[in-house]
Parts: structure tokens; sequence; C-alpha cells
């Protein structure tokens, strides 16, 4: 089996334009999370989001682009760019055949999903731009960094909700270890801060009007946010050979279905698939330092994790770490996992960890390390990565420091 | 039909029972709906009134709207629309 290392990451969220930005955001524990700044907000009862502002789409990209790039999609090659970029890597020949892009999204291009919607249903419209179809559809980011970066192996993109980019990464993972790649572009991406977006969330009744407070007695809901992170996952001797500089090394991987509820989360389901990347990653237990949680705010996902994590590490559960970086950026939903990889990876290689903010009052059944509020700078050698999505689908990712 | 029987129908609809099963007595637990049936059910009785639940599924103890039972639905939602037309 091949090793793998990350030789670059970059992003784009609430929090900041680039990882440096968004690093600095976490360890200094900045809120993202503001008031919304969409058309027809006044008709949302859920106002605040995680949203990327001041974001100019035509200081990246130009006209032809804008007009075939949903936002989603955009947000997805501003931050391959950057990853791509740090890695150093250029793409032709056998590199390029033997390389890929798998990427996570739940919602793909819902900005063009709703604000076409708008234009036949509400305005009356009988003709639409031609590109719709090519810019709304799930696949359209990966489309566009192969095309971008000249990577022509395995690539395709994944769907399962709030799971999807560790999903993703767990697959690019695979497919490297497995020979199949010597370098995947990996990671996910969302933009779901749209009317539609929004209140179809509202629906279910989980969202919270004011603020995102995982493990915090007082928590009253989740908070959507919004951006992208993508990773570039390298087989470790390619990496070595060329001299790059490696981020962290992925070392293990497992995913499990609930098989119960289509929204209600399950201890065992989650307990599974920790417990599995841990065996996956031939470590102990005990080597696990940090854990970056799902931690969504909402009282179902929070009780259900810290038990998960409560039954799988027992008394080690005490001594490690777990934080949710969403009070901070939001719940990007697909892309989420990705840009909580930053905060694994920040662990790993600068020793801080990235806090749970907006929390306020213990609760008893999150009776753990949340490392509440601000950022702590600690030894860790060994981390994972939790999320769990809607439908019981679970995917959790182990790192190494290297 | 007044509140009472429009609410019971509405829980009796999601419950997947006849009318006269659902006594004001019986909890959501009793009639078997879930935290899915719940949520459902709060949308049908604001689209069969035209009324905002205050409902939040995280916390359903510390809404202001009570779901201990049947009952306390019914008066609940008496109240919301007492409210409305005020």
């Amino acid at each position: 089996m091949k090793r793998v290392v990350i030789t670059g990451q970059g992003t784009v969220n609430a929090l900041g334009g680039t990882v440096p930005e968004t690093l600095e955001a976490m360890r200094e524990g900045r809120c993202g999370i503001g008031p919304l700044d969409i058309r027809d907000v006044d008709r949302l009862a859920i106002r605040i989001g995680g949203q990327v502002l001041g974001y100019d789409p035509e200081a990246h990209f130009n006209r032809q682009q804008i007009a075939l790039y949903d936002r989603f999609t955009q947000f997805t090659l501003i931050a391959a760019a950057e990853a791509i970029g740090q890695s150093g890597l250029s793409f032709a020949g056998d590199l390029a055949a033997q390389s890929g892009v798998v990427l996570g999204t739940a919602g793909g291009g819902m900005q063009t999903s709703d604000e076409n919607y708008r234009s036949v249903y509400e305005d009356g419209k009988n003709r639409v731009h031609p590109f719709v179809v090519p810019k709304l559809m799930n696949n359209a980011a990966c489309s566009h960094v192969c095309m971008n970066y000249n990577l022509k192996g395995p690539s395709f993109t994944v769907a399962t909700a709030c799971a999807s980019s560790n999903h993703a990464m767990g697959q690019a993972f695979h497919m490297i270890r497995g020979g199949a790649a010597t370098v995947m572009v990996t990671g996910g991406s969302e933009s779901m801060l749209c009317f539609g977006g929004v209140k179809a969330w509202e629906g279910l009744r989980v969202m919270s009007r004011d603020a995102c407070r995982p493990f915090s007695a007082n928590r009253n809901g989740m908070v959507q946010g919004e951006g992208a992170a993508i990773f570039v996952f390298e087989e470790y001797e390619h990496a070595r050979a060329r001299g790059a500089e490696i981020l962290a090394e992925v070392i293990g991987f497992a995913m499990t279905s609930d098989a119960a509820d289509i929204v209600m989360p399950s201890k065992q389901g989650a307990a599974r698939a920790i417990k599995g990347a841990v065996q996956d990653a031939r470590v102990s237990l005990s080597d696990v330092g940090y854990i970056n949680a799902h931690g969504t705010g909402t009282a179902a996902n929070d009780k259900t994790e810290c038990a998960a994590v409560a039954d799988v590490f027992g008394p080690h559960a005490d001594s490690l770490m777990i934080s949710s970086t969403k009070s901070m950026h939001g719940h990007v939903i697909g892309g989420t996992g990705a840009i909580e990889l930053l905060a694994c990876i920040m662990a790993l290689r600068d020793g801080v960890i990235a806090p749970t903010i907006g929390y306020e009052e213990p609760d008893p059944e999150c009776a753990l390390d949340v490392v509440p509020n601000t950022a702590r700078e600690a030894d860790v050698s060994v981390v994972l990565s939790n999320a769990f999505a809607f439908g019981g689908l679970n995917a959790v990712l182990a790192l190494r420091r290297i | 039909m007044n509140v009472k029987d429009r609410v019971t129908r509405i829980i009796a609809e999601q419950a997947v029972m006849d009318v006269a099963e659902v006594t004001p007595d019986k909890t959501l637990d009793d009639l078997g709906i879930d935290s899915l049936g719940l949520v459902e059910s709060i949308f049908a009785i604001e689209e069969e009134f035209d009324i905002q639940v205050p409902f939040n599924a995280n916390n359903p103890e510390d809404s202001d709207f009570d779901i201990s039972s049947v009952a306390a639905i019914i008066a609940a939602v008496e109240g919301l629309v007492a409210q409305q037309s005020a």
C-alpha cells in the first residue's frame, strides 16, 4: 500500500479568502457568522449565516468564466489555485493521466437553480440562459478543476449531504493508497446561502436564529455557511522525490451507514466510523490527540457525537480535545469537512487547536474537552475529522504529523 | 370544525390513526409520532390556520409551544389563533 501525504491546501470561506487568513481567524477564535446579505432575506425567519462577504467574482474571473461558473465552482477554483500553487505541481504526460479530482458538494450549483427558478416561476420568463445545466450540475466544479489543470485521471463528485467532502477525500486517499493515482486534487465546496437554500433548511426547524454554539448547553441549532477547501493529496514517494513540502499524512479513513433514520444520527454508526478510521490508520486509540467534531450545534448531533466518542475512546476520551469550528465558519454542508480539515492540519503542523467558540454553558451530555472559546497550544501527532450526514452516512478521516 | 377537531385531524393523519383514537391525554410518543412527524405536523398546523408556530426542533421543551400532549398542542394552537385574530 502506498502512503498518502498532503502537499497543498487552499480555501475561501467566511473566515478568509486564503488558508493563512482562515487559520489566523481560527487561532483568534473569530466568528465569521453574521447577518445574511441575500435577496429576499426579509422573507426568511433565519437571517444569519457564515457568508463570504465582499466577494468580487470579477477580481478572479473574466466575463465568460463568470457566465459559466456557479458560485460553488468559483469558490472551488479559487481554493484549487491556492492548493495546487502551494504544491508546486504541474500536470503533463503520465502524471496528468495518473492524477484526478474527487470533490464533495451537496447542493452543487444551487445559486444557479435558485436564480433560474425565480426567473421562470416568479418573473414568468420563458427563456433561460443556455449555460444553466452546465452551471448547476454537481460535477461542474470537479470538471473545471480538471480542465484548468489538465488532470486526466479518475475524477468525479460525491454527494453525501454533510459528509460529502469527507467521503470525497476518503476516495482520493483510497485511490492513491491503492495505486490508481499519483496525485488527487480533493475537498469540497458549497454555496447554499440563497433564498431557496436557506428557506429549505428553515423548514426543518433545526436552525439557530442567533449563533452556532456547539456543545454548549444553551445551543439552539445550526447555522449555514458557504465556501470551499481544496487539498493536493500525493503519493508519499512522489512527493519526497521532488522535495515537496509535506503538510501532513493521511493515514486512515472509514465510512459507515446507520441504516436507521433519514435525519436523526446514530451513536453506533458514528462510533463505528470513528473506530474504523483509527483501525485503518493502524494507530492506537490513545494516539489520537484531537478530533475536529462534526459539532453542528443541534441537540441531536452534539449529544450523539459526544456519546460516540466516549464509547470509542473510553477513559482516553477525557484526555483528548474535540472542537467544532462550525461555530466560526458555519456549517458548509457538502464542503464542511474540507474546511475543517484545515483545522486538523493546523493542529498537527502548528500545534494550535482551533476552539469551539460561542461556548457559554457546560452540558453534562457533552462532557468532553471541547476547547471552549480560546485556541490552545498542544502537541498532537494523530487527529481525526468527523462528518456525520443526514441519511446516516458517516465518514471519518485520520491524519498524522510528518 | 373547531380548532380542537382540526388539530386532532392533523395529528391523526400523521399518526395514521382514526381521529377517535387521538384523545387529548395522548402524548406524541403514545401516537408513535417521531421528530420528523412532529415537524411535519407543525407545518400542517401552520398551513391550516395560517399562523407561525414558535418551535425549534433542537430544544422542543424550551419552545413556547407546548407539545407534551394532544390537549397541550390544541391549547397552544387555540392561543396562537386567538392572538392572530386579536
